[in-house]
């Protein structure tokens, strides 16, 4: 599967209080969570971000508390994909469990700009700068999360199991 | 090759004599913990499994803390949802308003959790059971529904960073110091996917509710986990608490570790974190002209008993600053009840501070103390990211107990050593 949209860029250790701050937790409704997704790193980001668009992002994207909402809000906000330098634990887990594709490339977070449109192919880590003609390579995934993810996340992946 | 603690409890919870760091292992969980904000994702996960039982209905711990007693409709319908499930599965850890408190100063409380214990937590914090020599960590809520349903949980072992504190600890620096201080040398994620194994002379001679305080924040490193090898301080308090039994775990001497680090605590004076990364750090003589809005005391970082003893005892006898307001909530009802035996309650009420339920409550901006547009608060938990506390334009500092309640008395950081 191939994903296309366009960059939007955020700086190093971008806090699960930003990507979906506290005060909107009194709910897990996907389509609640994104309407603040990312409000407290950039407040116009919920209007504006697009089905596809992509979240570029340096070092330690996603950390602080363990809310599953950050994904979940991503996700929801119709975002494809997020690619960083770096990810916290905890974040990383979490996107693998609910089947949100990131993707691992300091190379590319330099390279790419605010506004870029990209072609990203999760399974194979690769990604194509669409502005630029370039390529970055992206690790793939351990072959075990690959399994989760292609399953459509860690549930379904248990179902599997606790059924056979 | 020798192991460290932390691969010592993976392999035994694999069921093997040897596990590498970086290994992709499965592992049998002792305790699965969920709050009122991730349980309710973990059970609609869960729902559709389709089974009738959990794993094991007694090692799923729910804490309903983060916005209760219930702050609005919505938060009302979550803690409902967690309160159902409970009684329906038969959940016997499932800790109601009036017996609750914040998860991570209730289970090793409660003796939910023990030595060389393994528990994943549908919570970053879960990293606090560390001080009793478990391996504990956090997870999302995915991976508690999971945990639930099996019993297990996959781990990548991690790499493990060692932190030997030595020398003699001066007055008024404690383990939020010592954390404080690491995560000011490595930054927010300088321990990010690793082990956090704190050892040394200081640590041996740290409470134990100190020790939580240090392995809370391992988390605020990047931390997978923070732990600290059992001894007779572990020993003492868990004894008499366990409900069941534990195993205890140290580190071989030839464990391999990715990096060391040794501080020298007879330099160390209390830091404060400055906004908006915990890895902000300067020394509080460097702090003292931050003038400030609100204090808060408690936490899972800092709400325990002998927190709101060091509070209580610069407090005693003093008003708070007219212009700040002040808000302490003890860690659970038990501590709650200890504090007001001993009188601190009172010295907290002469001295013009409020007390809170047991509750997270405005540690995350949940609620009981948002923070408006513009305004500073110190308080003794353990993350100040942008609007934490409340507005995205309002500020959250850092810091230890005697420094908390030193600030709340002049209204702005105040070393503990300026009150007389
Ligand atoms: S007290 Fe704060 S950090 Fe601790 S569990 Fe509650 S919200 Fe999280």
């Amino acid at each position: 599967m191939k994903f296309s949209g366009q960059v939007y860029k955020f700086g190093n250790d971008i806090d699960t209080d930003a990507i979906i701050p506290a005060r909107y937790l009194n709910t897990f409704e996907p389509a609640e969570l994104a309407k603040h997704c990312m409000e407290d790193a950039d407040p116009d980001f919920p209007v504006k971000v697009k089905p596809g668009d992509i979240i570029v992002a340096e070092k330690n994207f996603g950390c602080g508390s363990s809310r599953e909402h950050a994904p979940i809000a991503i996700k929801a906000a119709g975002v494809s994909c997020v690619i960083a330098k770096s990810f916290a634990r905890i974040f990383y887990r979490n996107a693998v469990n609910i089947g949100l594709p990131i993707l691992e490339s300091p190379e590319a977070v330099d390279a790419i700009s605010e506004g870029d449109t990209l072609e990203v192919e999760p399974k194979t880590g690769r990604i194509t700068n669409l502005r630029t003609g370039e390529n970055y390579q992206a690790a793939p995934f351990p072959e075990f999360m690959q399994e989760i993810m292609d399953r459509g996340g860690l549930i379904e992946y248990v179902r599997a199991k606790v059924s056979t | 090759m020798g192991m460290t603690i932390s691969q010592k409890i993976l392999a035994a919870h694999a069921g093997r004599e040897y596990v590498e760091a970086g290994e992709l292992i499965n592992c049998k969980l002792d305790l699965v913990l969920g709050n009122d904000v991730t349980a309710p994702v973990a059970i609609s996960e869960f729902d559709k499994l389709g089974l009738k039982e959990v794993f094991d209905k007694e090692r799923v711990a729910l804490v309903p803390d983060h916005f209760t007693p219930n702050k609005d409709i919505k938060s009302a319908e979550q803690a409902k949802i967690v309160r159902e499930f409970a009684r329906d599965y038969g959940i016997k850890n499932y800790f109601e308003i009036g017996r609750m408190g914040i998860e991570h100063c209730l289970l090793p409380e409660q003796g939910l959790v023990g030595p060389g214990d393994l528990v994943i937590g549908a919570d970053s914090h879960t990293c606090t059971y560390g001080a009793l020599g478990a391996f504990a960590t956090g997870v999302g809520s995915t991976d508690m529904a999971a945990g639930m349903a099996t019993g297990e949980a996959w781990f990548k072992v991690p790499e493990s960073l060692k932190f030997v504190y030595y020398g003699q600890t001066p007055p008024f620096v404690g383990g939020k110091d010592f954390i404080l201080h690491a995560i000011g040398d490595i930054g927010v994620d300088g321990a990010r996917y690793m082990s956090m194994e704190f050892t040394g002379e200081a640590i041996s001679n740290l409470s134990i509710d100190n020790r939580f305080s240090m392995a809370n924040m391992a988390i605020e490193a990047g931390g997978k986990n923070g732990i600290i090898a059992p001894d007779d301080i572990t020993l003492a308090y868990v004894k008499g608490r366990a409900q069941r039994p534990y195993t205890v775990y140290q580190s071989d001497n030839d464990a391999v570790y990715a990096n060391v680090f040794e501080y020298d605590v007879a330099k160390m004076e209390p830091l404060v974190a400055f906004p908006h990364l915990p890895e902000n750090t300067r020394p509080v003589s460097e702090a003292v002209h931050v003038m400030l809005d609100q204090v808060v005391i408690g936490s899972c970082t800092n709400g325990r008993i002998e927190d709101l003893e060091t509070a209580a005892q610069i407090l005693k006898g003093h008003k708070v600053h007219p212009e700040l307001r002040v808000i302490i909530f003890p860690g659970t009802q038990n501590i709650y009840l200890e504090a007001l035996r001993k009188g601190y309650i009172e010295t907290f009420v002469e001295a013009g501070a409020v007390i809170s339920t047991p509750t997270c409550g405005p540690c995350l901006g949940g609620h009981m103390g948002i923070l408006a547009k513009g305004e500073k608060a110190l308080a003794t938990t353990n993350r100040n990211f942008v609007g934490r506390m409340g507005h995205p334009e309002s500020e959250v500092y850092l810091c230890n107990p005697a420094v908390a309640a030193a600030s709340a008395i002049k209204g702005r950081i105040t070393a503990p050593w300026e009150i007389k």
